[in-house]
């Protein structure tokens, strides 16, 4: 298994401003009544970006002006609350391939990772900065530096944390670890084995 | 030198150090459900692995079910094929699956302990974020993404970073009418929604050395409601005396030897924390979010904040809570008017939460217009209190007496508010749309709150009644 070397990812950018964004705002849970995840793009954020009627919100997502936007943009604890790699799925296959935002929720950060999408936390302020930029003008070029730890948007360029493990599991195309899981299978049952409650019954 | 559980339960588990610095973590007991592990297995089958453990992996359903019919195929099609092929993925791998056939299906995080399942020092993963509730037990449980199912499928292993580690004291003794429900949501609200990111919550003091095993894993449930991936109580003869005569639980000499090990794991009284906090017991009111996250909680005397009342970077929060739940600042949380009660979830639908909602609605009715559903959160939850005739109390008063599953909690199954419903419910998230609506409104609270709000059709202070 050969993965991709995730060393910059280059886009245009949406805000989906807002703090504590949790993953059943990104994929509510009636659409996880599926067994593969293909098709759950376009629910992506769905009862923010339609009413109740079926109707369009004034949802970012639903802005023209954001068509083609490759890069999410939002505030405090994104990613919160149920662990359904649903959201992360769900935010791959409608075109989205990394996020800023100011931090994330544990579960959602480590199951976005494993799919190759770099989340990047600035402060809160380069935050703002990062969504007015874009809601000036929605074209420029946002552009995230693994190697160099930065953001670039316009003329600026800010400065992001990432998780060490995760900047260098994308980088080294190590995201997906199962092929280093796998590898040390004698390793696994020598520990299992001292353990009394899972040796075999 | 001296350790916390966390880290000794995570030494040794431990196989390997990773090329990316992360530890590749043995993961003891792998628990599965219909959500989040069919795409696991599909990945399993296009590479063409097996399961590393199947011994080790045990599945029911619970998210997708029914409560109020039993009858194959349901009526909708989506749960009957996932239901479906749950099963197939368990017969072709040879996992135990505890399916409705069984009389032990359940609430993923209930069916573990009543089984036996959990026990103290173990690693425990389950696609769901409230696999923390294992903790309670002493055990570092933790809810992963199906990606990690697939991993630990394959290997029984994972790759994690190690947390940091907080120290949640509890001091002195909860108040009448004061619940672990009450606890949890108060921690909550003073350390913040995110407050844990990165952290294990070590919860301790009085409080949880008195604290039933229900009640603690009540609050160890919630620890992701916190931001904590993982929360623990050291285990004690509490724990032991849950565990003695479960299914899965050691027998004979194994049980003496077991209960040795597991007292080894409990963290040593001069483990250091990277963090410490304190509660006091009597600042602890039952307690009712009237927000869209756990965090915007407030006691049952209490108002609804205005903007205003909270730090600069909370205001927008508030505001959005605001106009989402309809609600104007400076109202009394108490007297809010409800549409529907739910008492159940893997937070608080164990035995205990349904005995004490039913001793309160004992002799009460639900007022006009308000639908009450108790939702037991196993079968032999169920089982155990139709015999003991709370099913009864409950459909005497008005309720109606569902089968087991998440139901409410996420409404996946038919069980949803319509519109913008205001729910008073016993589960763990109020998030917008969470109980399967779009525009409905969730009040969380203890079952008991939870009872006293369906009696009187409005938030009330069930000490009072």
């Amino acid at each position: 298994m050969s993965l991709a070397k995730i060393t910059s990812y280059r886009g245009r950018a949406v805000p989906v401003s807002g703090d504590d964004i949790d993953t059943d705002r990104i994929i509510p849970a009636r659409f996880m009544k599926c067994v593969t995840f293909d098709g759950l793009g376009k629910y992506l954020f769905n009862d923010v970006r339609f009413d109740a009627k079926g109707a369009k919100t004034a949802h970012p997502l639903n802005d023209p002006r954001y068509a083609g936007a490759t890069i999410l943009v939002s505030g405090r604890n994104f990613g919160c609350g149920s662990s359904r790699e649903h959201a992360p799925q769900a935010i791959w296959h409608a075109g989205f391939r990394a996020v800023i935002a100011e931090g994330y929720a544990e579960i959602f950060f480590g199951n976005s990772t494993q799919l190759g999408i770099p989340c990047v936390s600035v402060s809160r302020e380069d935050r703002k900065a990062i969504e007015a930029a874009i809601q000036d003008d929605p074209t420029i070029e946002v552009a995230i530096d693994l190697a160099a730890k930065t953001v670039r948007f316009g003329s600026r360029t800010v400065p992001f944390e990432m998780r060490e493990s995760a900047r260098s599991a994308l980088m080294s195309g190590r995201w997906d670890p199962l092929a280093d899981l796998m590898a040390g299978q004698a390793q696994v049952d020598a520990v299992a084995s001292a353990l009394p409650y899972m040796v075999a019954r | 030198m001296a350790k916390t559980l966390y880290e000794k339960v995570w030494d040794a588990h431990a196989v390997a150090t990773l090329p990316n610095g992360q530890t590749q973590l043995l993961i003891g007991t792998h628990l599965i459900h219909e959500v989040t592990s069919p795409q696991a297995f599909g990945m399993l089958r296009q590479l063409g692995l097996k399961v590393h453990r199947p011994d080790r992996t045990f599945a029911t359903v619970d998210h997708i079910v029914p409560t109020n019919e039993t009858k194959e195929p349901y009526s909708d099609p989506l749960a009957q094929e996932m239901i479906e092929a749950l099963r197939k993925n368990c017969k072709d791998f040879g996992i135990t699956f505890f399916d409705t056939f069984t009389g032990k299906q359940g609430v993923v995080h209930i069916v573990g302990p009543e089984q036996g399942i959990t026990q103290p020092g173990m690693t425990i993963a389950c696609g769901d974020s409230h696999t923390a509730t294992h903790g309670a037990f002493g055990a570092i449980a933790f809810g992963i993404g199906t990606s990690q199912v697939r991993d630990i499928l394959a290997t029984q292993t994972m790759a994690m970073g190690k947390l940091k580690i907080r120290r949640i004291v509890v001091n002195g003794t909860l108040g009448k009418g004061v619940y672990p429900k009450d606890v949890i949501l108060h921690i909550i609200r003073k350390l913040g929604v995110n407050g844990g990111t990165g952290y294990v919550y070590e919860y301790a003091g009085k409080v949880f050395d008195d604290m039933s095993m229900e009640g603690r894993m009540t609050v160890c449930n919630m620890s992701i409601e916190g931001g904590a991936r993982c929360g623990y109580v050291n285990p004690d003869e509490t724990t032991f005396a849950y565990l003695k005569g479960r299914p899965y639980s050691p027998k004979g000499a194994e049980w003496d030897k077991a209960v040795t090990r597991w007292k080894s794991f409990a963290s040593d009284a001069d483990a250091k924390y990277d963090d410490v906090v304190e509660f006091d017991a009597a600042d602890i009111a039952p307690t009712v979010t009237w927000g869209i996250n756990p965090g915007q909680g407030v006691s049952i005397d209490e108002k609804i904040p205005s903007p205003s009342d909270v730090p600069e970077d909370q205001r927008a929060g508030v505001v959005e809570a605001l106009e989402f739940m309809k609600f104007k600042a400076g109202t009394p949380v108490k007297g809010i008017p409800i549409n529907v009660a739910f008492i159940g979830s893997c937070t608080n639908g164990r035995l205990g939460d349904l005995r004490e909602a039913a001793k309160f609605v004992k002799g009460r009715h639900v007022a006009p217009k308000v639908r009450a559903i108790v939702v037991p959160g196993s079968q032999i939850v169920a089982l155990q209190a139709m015999k003991e005739g709370l099913d009864k109390i409950f459909t005497e008063a008005g309720f109606e007496w569902r089968g087991a599953g998440c139901s409410m909690c996420l409404a996946m199954n038919p069980d949803k508010l319509v519109g913008d419903e205001i729910c008073a419910s016993s589960s763990n998230r109020n998030f917008k749309g969470r109980q399967g609506s779009p525009t409905g409104r969730t009040l969380l609270m203890s079952p008991v709150m939870v009872a006293a709000a369906a009696v009187e059709g409005r938030v009330t202070d069930s000490r009072a009644m």
